[in-house]
C-alpha cells in the first residue's frame, strides 16, 4: 500500500486519478481503517488529505459556512456558533458513535462512505448543503444530494474528491432539527433517520426540505414531504401529509435492525417530529 | 515495500520509529515502543480499549495509522502516573474495585481524563455518554462510574 500525503487537493486528485487499484482518501478513517482492518476493502493507494492547509478549519464563507474535509464530529460539536445556526447538522453529526469517533469522524468522511444510514447525510440534505469537488478540470460545487449513487457508492468519478462541505446562509426564523431512531440509547446505526431543516414567514412555513436515511438505497431528499408543510402553520393535517409523503417515499430493505413495515412507518413519525422541533427552533410557537 | 519513518512525541518524550503503512498507531505502540498499555479489544473502534489522546484529542489507536502520528502529540495510559505515584483517578479505581480483567482499563482511565479536564464537573449522565464507546465486559460500569465522580468531587475539593 502506498500511502501519500499530498500539499494540495489539487496534488491530491492527480495522485489519485494516476493511481492503479483500489484508491482511498483518508481523513478521519472511522471507516477506511476499520474496512481496512477487516479486508474488506485494501487499498493499494491511500490519500490521507490531512495535511492540507485548511482542512480543519470551520469558517464563515459569504455569511454561511465552510467546513473542512478533515473536521472531526467533535470541532463541529465545539463550535458554538456553528450549532446556534445549524443545530441539527451538529447533533446529526454528533451522534455517529463513540467520544473516540468522535474526535476523527468528518461529516464528509461520512457522505463518501454511501451508506444508506449515515447520520449526518439526510441533516445535511435538509440545510442544502452543498460540496466542493476537486478534479483534474478544476473545482465544481455540488449539492450533497447528487453524491450518493447506492449502498457503498457515490457519484464521484475517479481522480474526484470532496475538499469541504458549504452550508447556506441561514438567515432568520429559520431552524433544522435531525432524530434517528435506534433500538438503544447511543453508538448504534440509524434504523430510520429524517432530517427537516424549514424557514417561516409568520406561522406560516415558508420554504421547506426534508431527507430521509436508511429507508431507500441511498438517503433521499423527500420534495413531496417538504410540499406537504410549505404554506402550512404545521398543524395537524400538514403533519399527517408531512408523514403521510414521508413514507411514501421509503424503499427499505428488511434486516435485522427493523423491517420494511416498521421502517416506513418510523419515517412517518420521525418527519412529524423533526418538523415540530425544526418549527420550534425557527421561532414559531406551538 | 517501503518502510516510512516517523517522528512524534509520545506522552511527551520525543519518539521516531519506522513503521509499514497498514500499521495502526496501536500496533506501533505495542509492537515498535513497548507501551502495550493500549490494548486491541476490538480493532474497529467499537470497545475504545485502545483510547489515546492525539494533540489532546480522545481517539482509538486502532483506527489511526501508524503513520499519521507525524508531528503529533500522543497520549498513553504509561504517561498518566507521575513515576511511582498514581494518577488520583488510578487510586480511586482501585479503591472502588472499578476493573476485573483489567483490559478495559487503560483506555477507560485514558478517556476519563480527557473527560475531566473538559469537564471537571460533569453529571453521571455525561460520564456514561462520555465513556459509552469504552465497553467493560466484567464490572458493569456502576463501580466506574462511582469512581470517576468521586474523583472528580475530590480534584474539585483540591484546585
Amino acid at each position: 500500500m502506498e500511502y501519500h500525503t499530498p500539499g494540495s487537493f489539487e496534488d491530491a486528485a492527480t495522485i489519485a486519478a494516476k493511481a492503479e487499484g483500489v484508491t482511498r482518501f483518508l481523513a478521519g478513517g472511522t471507516d477506511v481503517l476499520v474496512q481496512l482492518r477487516a479486508d474488506m476493502v485494501t487499498p493499494d493507494v491511500l490519500i490521507d488529505i490531512k495535511q492540507i492547509a485548511g482542512v480543519k478549519d470551520i469558517a464563515r464563507e459569504e455569511g454561511g459556512w465552510r467546513i473542512g474535509a478533515a473536521v472531526a464530529g467533535a470541532e463541529m460539536t465545539e463550535h458554538t456558533e456553528l450549532g446556534k445556526e445549524w443545530p441539527g447538522v451538529v447533533e446529526a453529526m454528533d451522534l455517529i458513535g463513540s467520544t473516540q469517533i468522535q474526535g476523527r469522524a468528518t461529516l464528509v468522511g461520512n457522505l463518501c462512505n454511501g451508506s444508506p444510514a449515515a447520520d449526518s447525510v439526510p441533516a445535511l440534505m435538509a440545510a442544502g448543503a452543498s460540496v466542493s469537488v476537486v478534479g483534474a478540470s478544476g473545482t465544481r460545487k455540488v449539492p450533497v444530494e447528487e453524491i450518493p449513487a447506492g449502498p457503498g457508492k457515490t457519484n464521484l468519478a475517479k481522480g474526484e474528491v470532496i475538499s469541504a462541505v458549504h452550508l447556506p446562509v441561514r438567515g432568520d426564523n429559520a431552524g433544522d432539527a435531525y432524530l434517528r431512531f435506534i433500538p438503544r440509547t447511543e453508538m448504534d446505526i440509524a434504523v430510520v433517520g429524517c432530517g427537516v431543516s424549514l424557514r417561516l414567514d409568520g406561522p406560516t412555513v415558508a420554504e421547506a426540505r426534508v431527507s430521509l436515511g436508511a429507508v431507500a438505497p441511498r438517503v433521499l431528499l423527500v420534495e413531496e414531504a417538504a410540499k406537504a408543510i410549505i404554506g402550512t402553520t404545521l398543524d395537524e393535517a400538514a403533519l399527517d401529509a408531512l408523514a403521510a409523503a414521508a413514507s411514501a417515499a421509503c424503499n427499505p430493505i428488511d434486516d435485522k435492525r427493523g423491517t420494511i413495515e416498521f421502517r416506513t412507518h418510523v419515517a412517518g413519525v420521525l418527519a412529524k417530529r423533526a418538523a415540530k422541533i425544526a418549527y420550534e427552533r425557527a421561532g414559531g410557537a406551538k | 515495500m517501503s518502510m516510512i519513518h516517523v517522528s512524534t512525541t509520545v506522552n511527551g518524550d520525543e519518539v521516531e520509529f519506522l513503521c509499514d503503512p497498514r500499521e495502526t498507531l496501536l500496533d506501533v505502540l505495542r509492537d515498535r515502543l513497548a507501551l502495550t498499555g493500549a490494548k486491541e479489544g476490538c480493532g474497529t473502534g467499537d470497545c475504545g480499549a485502545c483510547s489515546v489522546t492525539v494533540d489532546d484529542r480522545l481517539v482509538c489507536s486502532c483506527l489511526m495509522l501508524g503513520a499519521e502520528a507525524e508531528g503529533k502529540s500522543i497520549g498513553t495510559i504509561e504517561g498518566m502516573a507521575d513515576g511511582e505515584e498514581l494518577h488520583p483517578l488510578q487510586e480511586k479505581f482501585i479503591e472502588y474495585a472499578a476493573l476485573q480483567c483489567g483490559v478495559c482499563t487503560p483506555g477507560v482511565l485514558v478517556a476519563t481524563e480527557a473527560l475531566l479536564k473538559k469537564n471537571p464537573d460533569p453529571t453521571e449522565t455525561e460520564v456514561r455518554y462520555w465513556l459509552a464507546g469504552n465497553l467493560c465486559r466484567c464490572t458493569g460500569y456502576d463501580k466506574i462510574i462511582r469512581a470517576v465522580l468521586d474523583t472528580a468531587a475530590d480534584l474539585r475539593k483540591a484546585s
